[in-house]
């Protein structure tokens, strides 16, 4: 396995539960990480309106949550704070709102045999529930599929349960070079040679460069996003998507999206921006301070959905990768990795191959 | 445990700690001003137990008070001033609704 984020992680997991020997290459801390800077969140209700089947993995990926939160805390001892009680998204203007209407009503639709429940707040409804939004707030959704948890603890939970079950997990250990031939990979990184029939690259951005040695395609760029961190303070907010409460009582004012290439740098702008939406949410944040900020960079394909395939050419080497990896990861340590453990993917996941990036473009 | 240098023996100010007011030389803290009383900055809001200052220079949190007004505020990283109220925090900064 190529990559130690949390794609490769929690597939390199999923693998290894199984009783497959793993070895998980990856490079060391000064790594553009994703998964050491992400939200958090366990979310779904905006994700797949127009494609099923990306609503479909979503839903899975949330049902299944509790289940791998319990048994990494038992394979591991990390609890990664997994809680599932619904989220709202907080609209600040009609316009927003009926935005939401309409994308939860398209997700209703052809959610199909999946029940898919949702809530249209008013600011009277919301402010009985969420009772210290602020008087510009108009209104929220609501689905109780939603959830989060402390994205740290989940890295940390799945590095500790793939050792635990056997993998071994080498640091410092850049790949630069991939020789593909069927079932039969050789993998070169940090002056060592590696050997297996079966290859899972899940490298984030770095699998753009590494997909085609292996036949397949990763036409991913960084799409980058800032957060803010406040000190902690008692319990005060439920679950919403742009600021959320930790464990420990620090809240999470997230998170921005910006094309800046490869910069992962924070901007004092794009800062206050956030801070100045969330004051407007919840107006009791004035009050509360700051200690923290951070930019991480978005693991982002063409059309923001995952690419999830197998090479055509080389038979054996799998490619993962998605924006969402907190939550899909109970997707890949389960369903993704038993996939890969039979060595052909779901039809299913067909919907998610790269060949649909192979169309020509219009004039 | 604590002494004086002799030069730094100054004016001292009045600061308010927990409603009682108390003199203390001008260039103190307001963690180091709790310490010559009892030392208490806060309890916990895990397990309720009372945390004195520890590193006395900003990094390790268990000198968090109230300080004129102003909750989860480091004790350690604060010099006093005339009037400063300087209140022992319980438990969990609360937000206010
Ligand atoms: C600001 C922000 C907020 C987010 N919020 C959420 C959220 O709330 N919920 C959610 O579900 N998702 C969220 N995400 C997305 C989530 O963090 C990513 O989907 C996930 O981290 C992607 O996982 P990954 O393993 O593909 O990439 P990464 O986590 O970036 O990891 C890639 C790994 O590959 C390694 N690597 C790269 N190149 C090589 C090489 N040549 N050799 C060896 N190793 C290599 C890197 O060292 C790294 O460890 C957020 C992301 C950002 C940036
Ligand atoms: S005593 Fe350690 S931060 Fe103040």
């Amino acid at each position: 396995m190529i990559g130690g984020g949390l794609v490769g992680a929690a597939i390199g997991y999923g693998l290894a539960r199984q009783g497959l020997k793993v070895t998980l290459l990856d490079e060391g801390d000064v790594a553009l990480r994703a998964a050491r800077g992400n939200f958090g969140l366990v979310w779904v209700q905006s994700k797949g309106p127009g494609v099923p089947e990306y609503q479909h993995w979503t839903r899975l990926s949330s049902d299944r949550w509790p289940g791998l939160a319990a048994e990494l805390r038992e394979t591991t001892g990390v609890d990664c704070a997994h809680e599932r009680r619904g989220g709202f998204a907080i609209c600040l203007t009609e316009d927003e709102l009926e935005q939401r209407r309409q994308m939860l009503e398209v997700l209703r639709r052809q959610a199909g045999a999946v029940e898919f429940e949702y809530e249209i707040l008013d600011h009277g409804a919301l402010a009985r529930r969420v009772p210290l939004i602020g008087p510009e707030v108009v209104g929220a959704s609501y689905t109780p599929y939603d959830g989060a948890v402390h994205p740290l603890y989940l890295l940390r939970a799945l590095h500790a349960g793939l050792l635990r079950h056997g993998a071994r997990y080498e640091p410092n250990a850049r790949v630069n070079a991939v020789h593909a031939a069927p079932h039969d990979f050789r993998i070169e990184a940090r002056g060592t040679a590696h050997a297996a029939p079966r290859l899972v690259l899940a490298a984030g951005l770095g699998s753009r460069e590494l997909a085609p040695l292996a036949g397949l395609h990763a036409p991913l760029r960084p799409v980058r996003g800032q957060i803010l961190a406040t000190e902690r303070v008692a319990p005060a907010i439920p679950l919403t998507q742009k600021i959320r409460q930790m464990s420990e009582g620090a809240l999470l004012i997230g998170d921005s999206f910006e094309e800046a290439g490869y910069d992962d740098s924070t901007a004092p702008q794009v800062l206050s921006a956030l801070a100045a939406r969330a004051v407007r949410t919840f107006p009791f944040l004035r009050e509360v301070q700051l200690v923290r900020s951070w930019a991480a960079l978005r693991v982002m394909s063409p059309d923001g959905l995952p690419i999830y395939e197998q090479s055509a050419r080389f038979p054996g080497a799998f490619l993962a990768s998605c924006h969402s990896g907190v939550t899909l990861a109970a997707a890949h340590a389960y369903p993704y990795a038993e996939a890969v453990a039979r060595g052909a993917l779901p039809d299913e996941l067909a919907r998610f191959a790269s060949r649909r990036f192979d169309v020509p473009k219009a004039a | 445990m604590f002494r004086r240098l002799p030069e730094t023996a100054a004016q001292p100010v009045t600061v308010v700690i927990d409603g009682r007011p108390v003199r203390v030389p001008f260039d103190l803290t307001a963690a180091a001003a709790v310490l010559i009383g009892d030392g208490i900055t806060r309890t916990t809001p895990v397990s309720g137990s009372p945390r004195a200052p520890y590193c006395m220079m900003g990094v390790c949190f268990d000198c968090l008070m109230e300080i004129d007004g102003v909750p989860n505020t480091q004790a350690c990283m604060v010099p006093v001033a005339e009037g400063m109220r300087i209140n022992r925090q319980v438990g969990a900064r609360k937000v206010r609704s």
